[in-house]
């Protein structure tokens, strides 16, 4: 177990490291310096780190189980994931602002007619009721079977944000392939996981009735 | 003065803009000590000329009745930091880093298809084909950003007459340079190199559309397209090829490359047209570059604001199908 010092060191370097990206546009936008293009620079910030933040929060299952000592990861878990919606808000309150111009019409017509903002719009509602189960309070009152079923939809999510990616990016353009890559082998990690350990329970199995 | 020997470059022709500029924020502060360091810098460069045209180099222009006014133009810093130029990196910024190894002399395009006969012309034999001109055009990207620029060249209709095309010929088609031993980036899209991008004659001979060999007075920089390209204002940018090294003229629609890559996304015509959205976003509005987050909202004009001058170019054409 770790010591509580070094706990509370390491969440304090989470919440800074978390806060880094949006520090840098607020910092950018107070002295002018978001460069050439200030609405393309904050969307693919807020876009690009809610995918990051994404990818920590999927990867924390997969390493835990590399070693038990590990298992402290966990504590974190909750605090990337809150902060993956957090940025995936602003996202989407920039695309509000900054190209539908608080436009309910214009914004309908995209959602009905742009797959790749569809996608997006899915992915972020995929994660609302994530963000909002996600008290301890409402941990006990769904009882946990329920709740890790729930939070079941934070794979689609990612996948749809995915998507949303490949679908924004110019045909050609293969930027979206690293993350994507990391995230294929995070999301069948946990498959290859169940099919292993029930290998391994199974011949425990057989050799006991042996 | 573009081509000579060290001795005829005057020293404000080599020294690069930022750098006098500098010079002269320096001796505004600095007292006689700092005038002597400069002094001895300015020798210095006497003896270490820029050799040939390169970017920074300033050109021999004359106003033109075609330029547009009532905007305010897009710095230099911008525009030559926001370049889309997919041979050096698919990122905006990468053009800038990379373009540098684009060896822009010396420098010939060659000619060819349906011309009285194929020529070879040397980049130099073209800057002085006819006197260049200061024109601004708004320059609209399929991507939704907006840029005003300075360019320097001359109508294109006056190097397509110097071609002698036949009368069968219907379209022209630029391809850009391409080796992959210098622009390395290539890989990261799936294009089929070089790129090619192409024109219906009369939109060609439309005296809007520029033969481009500057921006800002000075020769273009690597990453907007050195040492020569095409300026087509009333298109999206990528109708504008960069870094042309053959031109061909040809009796059916060349194969170009973004219309190639995606036909539904990218029309061949590619006028710019707030009326026909992109299957991906609105083209009715774009961001202008350089201006803050909250300010960058324009409204998009049909034609880009050239409607006037080339509208009737496309007379009894319908703009949604030939999008």
């Amino acid at each position: 177990m770790m010591k509580r010092s070094t706990f509370l060191l390491l969440k304090t370097l989470t919440w800074l490291a978390c806060l880094w990206p949006l520090g840098r546009l607020v910092w950018g936008a107070v002295t002018n310096n978001l460069g050439p293009d200030p609405t393309a620079r904050i969307t693919f910030a807020t876009g690009s780190t809610t995918l990051n933040l994404l990818t920590i929060t999927l990867a924390i299952t997969p390493v835990r189980r590399l070693s038990p000592r590990l298992n402290w990861l966990i504590k974190f878990r909750r605090l990337l994931g809150l902060f993956a919606f957090f940025y995936a808000s602003l996202h989407l309150l920039t695309y509000i602002a900054l190209y539908a111009g608080f436009d309910v019409n214009s914004m309908a017509a995209d959602i009905a007619k742009r797959r790749f903002i569809t996608a997006g719009v899915a992915a972020w509602l995929l994660l609302l009721p994530l963000a909002a189960t996600s008290t301890n309070w409402a941990i006990r009152k769904l009882g946990g079977k329920r709740w890790n079923r729930l939070h079941k939809l934070v794979y689609l999510a990612a996948v749809c944000a995915v998507i949303h990616y490949w679908w924004q990016v110019k045909p050609g353009v293969l930027t979206p392939l690293t993350i994507t890559v990391i995230l294929a082998i995070l999301l069948l990690a946990r498959p290859a996981w169940v099919l292993w350990s029930n290998w391994a329970r199974s011949r425990k199995v057989a050799r006991s009735a042996v | 003065m573009l081509i000579g020997k060290p001795s005829d470059i005057p020293s404000s022709a080599i020294t690069p803009k930022d750098r006098y500029l500098n010079r002269r924020r320096f001796l505004r502060g600095a007292a006689a000590a700092g005038a002597v360091a400069l002094g001895a810098e300015r020798v210095a460069e006497l003896f270490e000329p820029r050799m040939g045209a390169s970017a920074g180099t300033k050109l021999d222009t004359v106003k033109s009745p075609l330029t547009t006014t009532g905007e305010q133009l897009t710095s230099l810093e911008d525009l030559t930091h926001y370049n889309n130029f997919y041979e050096f990196g698919v990122n905006k910024g990468d053009p800038a880093k990379n373009a540098g190894g684009l060896p822009t002399r010396p420098w010939t395009v060659k000619v060819d298809g349906k011309v009285k006969a194929p020529k070879t012309f040397d980049i130099d034999a073209l800057l002085k084909l006819h006197p260049l001109e200061d024109r601004v055009y708004r320059h609209r990207c399929v991507e939704a950003w907006s840029m005003v620029v300075p360019w320097v060249g001359y109508s294109l209709s006056e190097f397509i007459n110097q071609c002698e095309p036949l009368s069968s010929a219907k379209y022209v088609q630029f391809l850009s340079y391409y080796d992959k031993h210098v622009e390395k980036w290539t890989y990261e899209s799936s294009i089929a190199w070089p790129y090619s991008e192409g024109l219906r004659m009369d939109e060609a001979m439309h005296p809007l559309a520029l033969l481009t060999f500057g921006l800002y007075g000075e020769v273009l920089p690597n990453q907007n397209g050195a040492p020569v390209r095409v300026v087509v204002p009333w298109k999206y940018g990528f109708k504008s090829a960069k870094s042309i090294v053959a031109v061909r003229f040809l009796d059916k629609e060349p194969t170009t490359t973004w219309n190639d890559l995606a036909p539904n996304e990218y029309g061949f015509y590619s006028n710019v047209n707030p009326n026909v959205d992109h299957p991906r976003w609105s083209q009715k509005t774009e961001r202008r570059i350089g201006q803050p987050f909250y300010a960058q909202r324009k409204t998009t004009l049909l034609f880009n604001g050239y409607a006037d001058q080339v509208a009737s170019l496309y007379n009894g054409m319908n703009l949604k199908k030939y999008f």
